[in-house]
């Protein structure tokens, strides 16, 4: 035979690719290709644009956070207000894009996993819109702290699938997510919810999300005729940053900050920050970096936010890190509740926990920003799927005396 | 190499080759290592040794169990390669690494391959390595005369099975379906055609693997493959023996369901 091993597919810097069971190679080569078809033709571009601004509420706006600037004395605060989006946060804006590959390859079966429940719910929203079956796979920890996204995704017809695997989060609920799509690739599409996964995931869903920034870029220019001081946006498998950041990537002056899940604290188990004690692996189809142990096992994570409680991240977001285009912080639970708290009463628009973390970077880096300069946070999603668990960890808001007087 | 030859032996005996599979560390590595010289004893031709993974993103509840079991007793890369010199002093039993990509890439390409072939290992399987990203992992094993073995999938289209051809080293791994790991009532149609289309490209002893578990269901694959390999049925047969009689249950049960298989 004169055949030869293929060149790797396409990589960002050393990471990226595409780590899964041979059987899933041609799915994704078919995926690839239905979308390298659809990025070249008008008619699909046109309907995905339809269909961001008559049902998901495209362009967001950018609002100035005039109150919590103010107090904070340094930069001025722009909100990219991806929260106000239909079904709640950035999530629809990759899932209307996959949808329409979906139905343009003829699979009318679609599959996702969910952490907060965000994607999950955008995903249900989206195939009752197209018509399509829908089964999303959730950890069962995260079931019951997302109980509300749960009986959404149902009230949409969607069949939730508890996932008592592992740490019961959103890398089991992955796990299980590709065991269906390796069995029913045939008719099945993997509607994956973040940079995340094989090629052509990563960049496809980047692509998806673009828009974040580039309505951004316009917007910041229009506000204040220059460009922004830094993006903050909160990762944790990284879409909704890598949404913000990538119209900016080669705006040198521009700094692209993500912030991590700091959890409980800095020991391995407790956070879900992979550039602070985590290391280049593959997990889930993907070359990046991952909290693992000493032995290549993966690691068990904490945060407060479902959504950011991985131990994965978009390659991506590797290779920005690496060669220095973006930093990546981590913000705690604590600080993610306190910053929740701070933009409710500060600026009356309450952010998922996710986006707190986030709110809680800008917190810190504002003041000590000049005042004509200015910072973009992405609020990627609202907090009304966090009420639960802000009422519980926050004194003061839970009052089960009054509520039976 | 000594895979390829345990598959022709088989074949000039007119005989399918038996591959079982069996997670190490489950219920202990003395119970396994136990368990691979019963199924050596018993006529296995080949031995899979699972190495446990956190996220075996392609095994079915039964071997994920077992891959659970085996971590919570602590059992990691280098375990299994102390297991497979273990073995090797005791069973000339041609020994197969089978997992996932991680754990190695963590301990090192180089020194995993220096390690698995100084233990006695013949060749390694990664589940979720395809030929395209595997230069560096070919190269640390071919450098150490250890076969590279990768899997030929029914969704495979014909040119990638050339790839895989290519790459493959000691026998191609052939999965029967779609899907995870798992036994299951039939033989697919479809695995038939696989091994056939894998066939008009490779001079490679071919295994067929993914949901066999009978001894009809491997004189069914005798017919038409080199080799069957038998995981979930076994693992599962081993983790009742456990359950109902302790470790020491473990070997004498593996060797019976070894024996199970043929005719």
């Amino acid at each position: 035979m004169s055949a030869t091993v293929a060149p790797p597919p396409a990589r960002f810097g050393a990471y990226g690719g595409r780590y899964v069971p041979e059987t899933l190679v041609a799915p994704l080569d078919e995926l690839t290709a239905a979308y390298q078809a659809a990025q070249a033709d008008p008619a699909f571009a046109a309907e995905l644009d339809e269909l961001r601004r008559t049902y998901a509420g495209r362009p967001t706006p950018l609002f100035f956070a005039r109150r919590m600037s103010e107090e904070l004395g340094g930069a001025r605060v722009y909100l990219k207000r991806e929260d106000l989006l239909h079904t709640g946060a950035h999530k629809i804006n990759n899932c209307l894009g996959q949808a329409l590959l979906a139905r343009r390859m003829g699979k009318r079966r679609i599959v996702a996993e969910t952490g907060a429940g965000q994607h999950g719910v955008a995903t249900a929203t989206v195939c009752a819109l197209f018509g399509f079956e829908c089964v999303v796979y959730m950890g069962e920890e995260d079931m019951a702290r997302q109980a509300l996204n749960v009986a959404r995704m149902r009230l949409l017809g969607a069949e939730v699938r508890g996932v008592a695997a592992g740490s019961r989060t959103l890398k089991d609920a992955i796990n299980e997510a590709m065991r269906d799509w390796v069995t029913n690739c045939r008719t099945t599409h993997y509607l994956l919810g973040s940079v995340l996964g094989a090629h052509p995931y990563p960049a496809m869903v980047r692509d998806f999300h673009a828009c974040i920034g580039r309505e951004a870029r316009e917007q910041i220019l229009a506000a204040t005729g220059r460009l922004p001081a830094a993006l903050i946006a909160c990762v944790g498998g990284g879409s909704n940053a890598m949404g913000l950041f990538y119209a900016f990537l080669a705006d040198q002056s521009v700094r692209l900050i993500g912030v991590e899940a700091g959890g409980r604290g800095a020991e391995l188990g407790q956070h879900a920050a992979r550039f602070h004690g985590g290391s280049p692996g593959v997990l889930q189809g993907t070359f990046s970096y991952i909290l693992q142990d000493a032995a290549g096992q993966i690691a068990a994570t904490h945060s407060i936010s479902a959504g950011l409680d991985y131990p994965g991240v978009g390659p991506e977001h590797a290779e920005l890190h690496d060669r220095g285009r973006a930093e990546y912080v981590a913000a705690g639970d604590q600080e993610a509740l306190a910053a929740c708290q701070y933009l409710a009463r500060r600026e009356g628009i309450i952010p998922a926990l996710e986006s707190a973390h986030a709110v809680a970077e800008a917190r810190r880096r504002a003041p000590g920003l000049p005042r004509d300069a200015s910072l973009i946070v992405n609020i990627s999603g609202r907090g009304d799927k966090d009420m639960e668990i802000i009422a519980r960890e926050l004194p003061g808001l839970a009052s089960p005396e009054r509520a039976c007087g | 190499m000594r895979l390829t030859e345990a598959f022709t032996a088989a074949r000039a005996a007119g005989r399918c080759a038996l591959v079982p599979f069996v997670t190490a560390g489950d219920p202990s590595l003395a119970a396994t290592r136990d368990i691979v010289c019963a199924l050596a004893a018993a006529g296995a031709d080949v031995v899979e040794l699972g190495v446990p993974f956190s996220d075996p993103v392609a095994d079915g509840p039964v071997i994920q169990r077992s891959s659970e079991r085996a971590l919570a007793r602590g059992t990691r890369l280098a375990d299994v390669l102390e297991l497979a010199r273990a073995i090797r002093r005791r069973s000339p039993v041609p020994l197969l690494l089978f997992g996932y990509f991680n754990p190695i890439l963590r301990y090192g390409l180089e020194r995993f391959a220096a390690d698995a072939a100084a233990a006695g290992a013949d060749g390694a399987l990664v589940t979720d390595l395809i030929p395209e990203e595997a230069a560096d992992y070919r190269r640390a094993l071919a450098a150490r005369g250890l076969a590279a073995v990768f899997l030929a999938a029914p969704t495979s289209p014909d040119e990638r099975l050339a790839a895989i051809a290519a790459a493959s080293t000691g026998f191609i791994y052939a999965v029967s379906r779609t899907g995870v790991t798992g036994a299951r009532e039939q033989v697919p149609a479809a695995a038939r055609e696989l091994v056939a289309r894998v066939r008009r490209v490779a001079r490679q002893p071919i295994a067929l693997g993914f949901g066999l578990g009978t001894a009809a269901q491997v004189a069914e694959v005798g017919a038409f493959a080199d080799g069957a390999v038998v995981g979930t049925a076994l693992v599962a047969a081993l983790h009742r023996a456990v359950e109902q009689g302790g470790e020491a249950a473990a070997a004498p049960a593996a060797a019976a369901f070894l024996r199970s298989l043929q005719p």
